[in-house]
């Protein structure tokens, strides 16, 4: 046991190589839990684990929550809209007021960059960040790499495309930092417009075509692009944002045989992905929305049971 | 114990489990991790030859279903696999050292959740003592007597007593 | 009553000398060896420079009295060793019309340091309407300024020069181009790609510094550029001058001491407009007041709520304060001859903010005595909790210091004494 979990989860770098590779080893557990008659261990019985959630977010509060419940956790919602957030309270003093119920752990989406970061400094409880603003999305990058692992065997030396809205992704920030920290190779590819500023300072390459990069790659991960950026003067149009960077028919059947097609969801069908595509066998999506749930409990059990602070104790047989 | 005395006591066991469920008929063998594993099995391969019958054999790493989560670090050492349903079984635990009897409350707890055996019986290669729970095994290698501040370890080479170093 | 400021170094635009000076009447009353008086304030390893003058504080007052009032910030001002200030007229009601000119300078009356205030330049800030810069140029206003917005109107701006200049006044700008700025909140670059928070680049403020050259050197009107925070901005100003363009520069403290990596703790508090820059920003503007580009060091003392700073890094308000730490961070970060700083901090801004008949002149028999007495070598750590600001939203808090001011006279009077201050 040489693993010092981190107390909370904001960013990738938390865990680095060592800790993702503990979350896939942990996760491949929780699938076995998973797929028990009665999927449930009692692991994080009395623990209480508050979601925060104050982006709408379906299916990753969902998978918190399953993930959760599945440990035996207890879970405390809290949305925005059924919250006094709507009369005006801070998010410190909403955490300050669930932090007095006593929650193990709090789960954070946010549209505002940081607020994960910031939560930490008003609570004992372990903080989760579960999407804040274009920052980081930590546990989808951990759910991607175990996806990835499970496909293809591991993450390292692997090529990966990721093409579409880079600047406004979280996911593409943590993606890029857990792929790279495994060893792949990571290639960004989107309209300079959709590049974050000072690319170069990534650790990866930057193309801003699609079809150069497409024989040569092991995963092409897609982004959702998003309406709005047609009146921000970013994109002229979806339209030909799928004509130049859209994974069509076309494009997939140039990609290598076995080539995994992933995307963290939800898909703009016929933008990103030509719905052809996502119904091939190497399209992850359903795959990934699944892994999703035992990679949480994998985080969960991480920080709550496996925390730093608690001592060996000895003679265990 | 010398390694002939853990292959006597493996097969005498094989033998009980054998007269205790009058054949082999519904039993499985679940090796707990990562003691028990090795044992469990010798047992199967014992069974095989004295009876002809293979049962099925899992493994099961109890880490999640422990009492002591949160008081230690404790994460799952080796995988856990019973790809069968338990319903009506005679399930044989096995592992190699019964000792505060808190590894076997967590198994019961874990099988559980693969169904409704119909009876759990379990075997140990040394009953080490210091029960904290109301657990008794049903079939021991052999009883030997410790003080708490010892360990006891126990293979196929044989059982090994050693003081605890703090 | 006497007072005199025994033992101290005497540095003034005309250089320095060991002196002691004797206070009497609003005035300086000697200056000389062995002097006497009613009251003495120690100053000995101290220097005693003239009052120090801030081109940029924002007072609060009227509208957000609960961050800051003209007279706790005119405490914070004295204990920053600063005689005088100049409020910004982001307030609410803005200072653009001769009414809230007048509140300001009667509340400013109470303060314990001299406050003047600067006007907008267009009605309400907005950058529509030129407002009534006649009128309030009457009651003393000699810097216009629409803080917190740059002049957006090129068009608008040029009129402005113009009509600034038949005054006999100066415009002040906020170099932002709002296009470029717009939903930034910290400088665009390898940290805030990876941090995720919107950026502005610095070519937003670069344009609006080139344009301005342009118009001053077309209209003949001085400009004065407010808290640059760019290297190129810095390039630009230096080049301009050489070419004699009438423009004069400031930097904030924080221009010269922070970096935009500060940002990665997502803490509020290090949200500014203009954004705080990478290291090679700020070691320019080090350079710029090094070699003269820049004129002065300004506070650009903005202070906001703890609740205002414990918003979502891109909802809270930008702005720090600056005013009780800026002479330190001068002392500790830049590595200038005192006499140096002591200038970018007194005679400098006073000229450009035409104060020099009452602010930063030479230490002489009969000047009006509005002084300021530091230890250049004291150090000491910034404490938010002690603090005469009304608010506490100070960056540097746990950060170690060097220089502290010890006395603060104004007007003769000595307001702050042993870094007490004295009501």
């Amino acid at each position: 046991m040489t693993l010092f979990p981190p107390k909370h989860l904001l960013s990738i770098n938390d865990l680095g190589a060592e800790g993702i590779d503990e979350v896939c080893r942990l996760a491949d557990h929780f699938t076995e839990v998973s797929q028990r008659p009665i999927p449930k261990v009692p692991a994080l019985r009395g623990k209480t684990v508050a979601m925060m959630f104050y982006e709408d977010s379906t299916r990753t509060r969902l998978s918190f929550e399953m993930a959760a419940r599945r440990l035996s956790a207890d879970v405390m919602g809290f949305s925005v809209s059924s919250s006094s957030v709507n009369k005006g309270e801070s998010v410190r003093d909403t955490v300050a007021t669930i932090s007095a119920m006593g929650p193990d752990a709090i789960v954070v989406r946010h549209r505002s960059a940081g607020v994960p970061h910031q939560t930490t400094a008003w609570t004992q409880a372990s903080v989760i960040n579960a999407g804040d603003g274009w920052h980081e999305h930590p546990t989808q990058a951990l759910l991607d790499c175990y996806t990835i692992r499970e496909r293809l065997g591991s993450v390292s030396g692997r090529r990966i495309v990721i093409v579409g809205d880079i600047k406004h992704s979280r996911v593409a920030r943590s993606c890029v930092m857990a792929f790279t920290a495994l060893g792949a190779k990571v290639t960004l590819v989107a309209p300079p417009t959709l590049l974050p500023p000072a690319a170069e300072s990534w650790p990866v390459d930057v193309s801003s075509s699609l079809d150069a990069v497409l024989s040569d790659c092991d995963v092409v991960y897609g982004l959702r692009v998003q309406q709005e950026r047609q009146s921000e003067a970013l994109l002229p149009s979806l339209r030909e944002y799928t004509a130049q960077w859209g994974l069509t028919v076309d494009r997939a059947a140039r990609l290598p045989a076995g080539a995994l097609v992933m995307h963290p969801g939800p898909v703009n069908r016929g933008v990103e992905i030509a719905p052809e595509v996502l119904d091939q066998p190497n399209a992850t999506l359903n795959e990934q929305v699944r892994h999703g749930v035992a990679v949480r409990m994998a985080v969960l059990y991480l920080l709550l049971a496996a925390a730093p602070d608690l001592q060996p104790e000895d003679g265990v047989q | 114990m010398e390694a002939e005395d853990i292959k006597r006591a493996t097969w005498r066991m094989a033998h009980e489990i054998i007269e205790r469920n009058h054949g082999l008929d519904g039993v499985v063998i679940v090796g707990l991790q990562t003691g028990g594993v090795w044992l469990a099995e010798d047992i199967v391969v014992a069974l095989d030859e004295i009876e002809g019958v293979k049962p099925a054999l899992g493994t099961l790493d109890v880490a999640f279903h422990r009492d002591d989560i949160g008081l230690r670090p404790l994460l799952p050492e080796a995988p856990t696999q019973i790809p069968f349903n338990l319903d009506n079984q005679a399930v044989v635990i096995v592992d190699d050292v019964l000792y505060t009897g808190r590894t076997i409350r967590a198994a019961l707890d874990a099988l559980n959740s693969y169904g409704r055996p119909r009876t759990v019986q379990l075997a140990v290669m040394v009953d080490r003592g210091h029960r904290e729970l109301p657990i008794r095994p049903d079939y021991v290698g052999k009883n030997l007597p410790t003080r708490r501040d010892e360990m006891v370890d126990a293979g196929r080479d044989g059982v090994d007593i050693g003081e605890i170093v703090k | 009553m006497s007072t005199v400021i025994k033992g101290g170094l005497v540095v003034d635009q005309t250089g320095e000398r060991t002196a002691d000076v004797v206070v009497d009447d609003g005035r300086i009353a000697a200056i000389g060896p062995d002097l006497w008086g009613d009251e003495i304030l120690d100053a000995a390893g101290c220097v005693v420079a003239p009052g120090f003058v801030d081109l940029h504080t924002h007072l609060r007052q009227p509208g957000a009295e609960e961050a800051e009032t003209i007279e706790t910030g005119g405490w914070a001002a004295v204990r920053g060793g600063f005689s005088a200030v100049v409020a910004m007229p982001n307030t609410n009601p803005p200072i653009d019309c001769a009414a809230v000119v007048q509140e300001v300078l009667v509340l400013g009356s109470q303060a314990p340091c001299d406050v003047y205030t600067s006007g907008a330049i267009t009605v309400g800030r907005k950058g529509d309407q030129l407002a009534p810069m006649a009128e309030m140029a009457a009651l003393g206003v000699r810097l216009f300024t629409d803080d917190g917005n740059g002049v957006q109107d090129a068009g608008l701006m040029r009129r402005a020069m113009e009509y600034a200049a038949g005054l006999g006044v100066v415009l002040a700008q906020h170099c932002e181009v709002d296009s470029l700025t717009a939903g930034g909140h910290m400088h665009e670059g390898v940290w805030s790609s990876r941090l995720g928070i919107p950026g502005v680049p610095a070519e937003a403020e670069e344009l609006m510094v080139m344009r301005d050259i342009a118009l001053s050197r077309f209209t003949g009107a001085p400009v004065h550029f407010q808290h640059l925070s760019t290297g190129g901005s810095i390039a630009m100003v230096r080049a301009a001058r050489e070419a004699g363009v009438a423009v004069t520069a400031e930097a904030a403290t924080h221009h010269f001491t922070l970096t935009d990596e500060a940002c990665a703790s997502y803490d509020p508090v290090f949200k500014v407009n203009p954004p705080l820059r990478p290291a090679e920003d700020r070691d320019a503007v080090r350079e710029g007041l090094a070699d003269g580009a820049v004129d002065a060091i300004a506070t650009d003392h903005a202070p906001h709520l703890p609740d205002a700073k414990e918003m979502p890094f891109d909802q809270a308000p930008p702005g720090m304060l600056g005013l009780e730490t800026a002479l330190a961070l001068a002392l500790t970060e830049l590595e200038l001859p005192i006499a140096e700083v002591v200038g970018l901090l007194s005679w400098r801004p006073a000229a450009i903010a035409g104060l020099r008949g009452e602010h930063g002149g030479p230490i002489v028999p009969d000047a009006p005595a509005n002084l300021c007495v530091f230890d250049p070598e004291e150090t000491w750590t910034v404490d938010p909790d002690n603090l005469a600001s009304r608010s506490r939203n100070t960056p540097y808090a746990g950060r170690q210091v060097r220089g502290r001011v010890r006395h603060t006279i104004v007007g003769g009077r000595a307001v702050l004494v042993g870094q007490e201050m004295r009501p």
